[in-house]
């Protein structure tokens, strides 16, 4: 019987630390400070922990829930996005005047609906582990009540949400109604079975499913709310849910297309291949012309989606785990640009114009040399990860004999170091006055995890064999 | 009986609509009501299904999709609520602070 429960404990670890969270919120004194950051990322090593010891054991809990190694590389992934965004917003939760318990209580909350999908085995759970992470981003988007901007940009991110979970369920219901299932190693056999047969309602409820989770992974023409949302949320929450929230939808987008769609790929590959071609172009071109260093980010981070679609249109043994290993980097990356965006804003001023960061590199040498590494990687220019993170999903997709794909992601990375260089050359060459209203002290604790980002973008860009490697070992497991 | 497929029309039919109303009102309580519709739409789609497929499955996931509208119809109202103290209004035009 305790048997069953083997493969959620990394789950259950990081529920006990938001139930506690949410206790000690509940039955505080008025005016007591509880460290209920900490409490968070106890939660978050505990289930680091088990994650390790769960490895290689292929742990399966009520049939619905798989601790593959695939599941499971995602959830140190995620695991790592926890920890370092419960590090970065320390010193803005009390900036900012958020209140600390639902903050913390909601990121943990998240990152259990996020892991839940990236280990999920049936589509049922993955629609409701894609709710229980949405719900919690939702309110963290709009957590700033007195921001007329944060509330707007809630109410199009919930808007849209919601609204494409309503096809992606649609989605789920024609593919139980075939198969009698939505257990995906039984809709595998099914759609299998029948791999020749063209009944409409098999590609009904492809085309359903593909819609819904193109609009969580934000790929064109799907993104309309990812700008809006992206600009809206504070800086913290932002980098959160562009790395969390795209590293557990790809996760589930791989497992569900990748193992039990597999045999329909002559019907998905090419259609994925369009929105990888759109979302590559669009998001850097759009990127280019933004003024807004967040909104910027935004639609590099759309970008960066299609990149990881070309793995998933490429689908060989390299493409696979070019995926994860780029979502590791990229999920570094951007969370610790948009720490250093959180770190620079005040509670009157968000300071993330281009121009607030003229010359910043006078005033607050560290955070600029920080953020020059962090857009250098998610330019791809080496020795950072995200120059090996490329050059691994673009020779899968080059080996796979996609080269229309392959060379549309060369160009538009190239026109993307431009829009990353623009924010360098602001920090290094221009002179003005940088983000003013900015807090002179830096806290310690965020430093520390912006360290630790930085180093671990150096570690994956010169040594990234080990972790290639696990990679590797990962994806043999389910596809 | 009813055969199966007139369930499935009549499920489509309230998607479209859900749909169409997200699109064309404008109204944002009208705007969570259309969602609320699509949700319902496929949970007809899989009681349909699980009758013709016999076993309670179907049924049985209606009630986990009818708990997720509510927490998110909760947190949707919520929304619209911060947004009204804002603005005063339930236009969906009327929030161009970000560019749409």
């Amino acid at each position: 019987m305790m048997e069953s429960f083997t493969a959620v404990v990394p789950m259950l670890c990081v529920t006990v630390a938001a139930l506690a969270v949410m206790g000690a919120e509940a039955f505080r004194a008025r005016g007591e400070n509880l460290p209920v950051g900490g409490l968070g990322i106890v939660g978050l090593v505990g289930a680091a922990a088990a994650s390790v010891l769960l490895w290689d054991r292929n742990a399966v809990s009520f049939g619905v829930i798989k601790a593959d190694n695939f599941g499971l590389f995602v959830t140190m992934v995620l695991l790592l996005v926890g920890v370092l965004t419960i590090m970065l917003s320390a010193p803005v939760v009390g900036r900012d005047g958020l209140p600390k318990g639902d903050y913390y209580a909601l990121v943990l909350f998240s990152i259990v609906g996020m892991i839940m999908m990236a280990t999920a085995n049936d589509l049922l759970v993955v629609f409701i582990a894609l709710e229980i992470l949405s719900i919690a981003v939702y309110v963290l988007t709009g957590i700033r009540r007195d921001d007329p901007q944060a509330a707007e940009a809630a109410f199009k991110y919930f808007l849209l949400g919601a609204f494409s979970s309503a096809f992606f369920l649609y989605g789920i219901a024609f593919t139980y109604g075939l198969s009698g299932s939505t257990r995906l190693d039984r809709v595998g056999a099914y759609l299998a079975a029948q791999s020749l047969s063209d009944d409409p309602l098999i590609l009904i409820a492809l085309g359903l499913l593909l819609v819904g989770f193109a609009f969580k992974i934000s790929a064109v023409p799907f993104h309309m709310w990812t700008p809006d949302a992206y600009e809206g949320a504070p800086a913290i929450v932002t980098g959160f849910m562009s790395t969390g929230v795209k590293a557990a939808a790809f996760a589930a987008f791989a497992r569900v297309f990748l193992s039990a769609f597999e045999p329909f790929s002559g019907d998905w590959a090419p259609v994925v291949w369009l929105l990888a071609a759109a979302t590559m172009v669009l998001g850097t071109f759009v990127g280019v012309a933004q003024s807004n260093l967040k909104r910027m980010l935004a639609y590099s981070s759309i970008a960066h989606g299609g990149y990881l679609l070309v793995g998933l249109v490429a689908a060989n043994e390299v493409g696979k785990a070019a995926i994860l290993f780029y979502l590791l980097a990229y999920a570094v990356t951007n969370l610790a640009a948009f720490g250093v965006i959180a770190l620079l804003g005040a509670r009157e001023a968000a300071n993330d114009e281009l121009r607030d960061y003229a010359g910043l590199w006078h005033t607050r040498p560290a955070l600029a040399a920080l953020m020059t590494v962090c857009m250098l990687s998610l330019g791809g220019l080496p020795p950072t990860a995200g120059f090996i993170g490329k050059w691994y999903i673009f020779s899968a997709a080059v080996g796979a004999g996609y080269y229309g794909l392959a060379i549309i992601g060369v160009l538009t990375s190239v026109v993307s170091v431009f829009f990353y260089l623009r924010v360098v050359v602001m920090m290094y060459m221009a002179d003005g006055p940088a983000a003013t209203s900015a807090p002179v002290e830096t806290p310690r604790v965020a430093l520390a995890a912006l360290a630790a980002a930085v180093a671990v973008i150096f570690y994956l860009g010169v040594l990234p064999a080990r972790i290639l490697d696990l990679a590797v070992a990962s994806v043999a497991t389910i596809f | 009986m009813i055969p199966l497929g007139h369930y499935l029309f009549v499920s489509a039919v309230l998607f479209a609509i859900g749909t169409a109303g997200v699109f064309l009102r404008r109204n944002l309580i009208t705007i969570l009501l259309s969602i609320e519709i699509m949700l319902n739409a496929v949970n007809l789609t899989f009681v349909a299904f699980g009758r013709q497929l016999g076993g309670f499955d179907g049924q049985i996931i209606v009630f986990f999709v009818m708990t997720v509208a509510a927490a998110e119809a909760a947190v949707g109202l919520a929304i619209v609520i911060a947004l009204y103290r804002h603005r005063e209004s339930l236009n969906p035009d009327a929030f161009t602070a970000l560019k749409w």
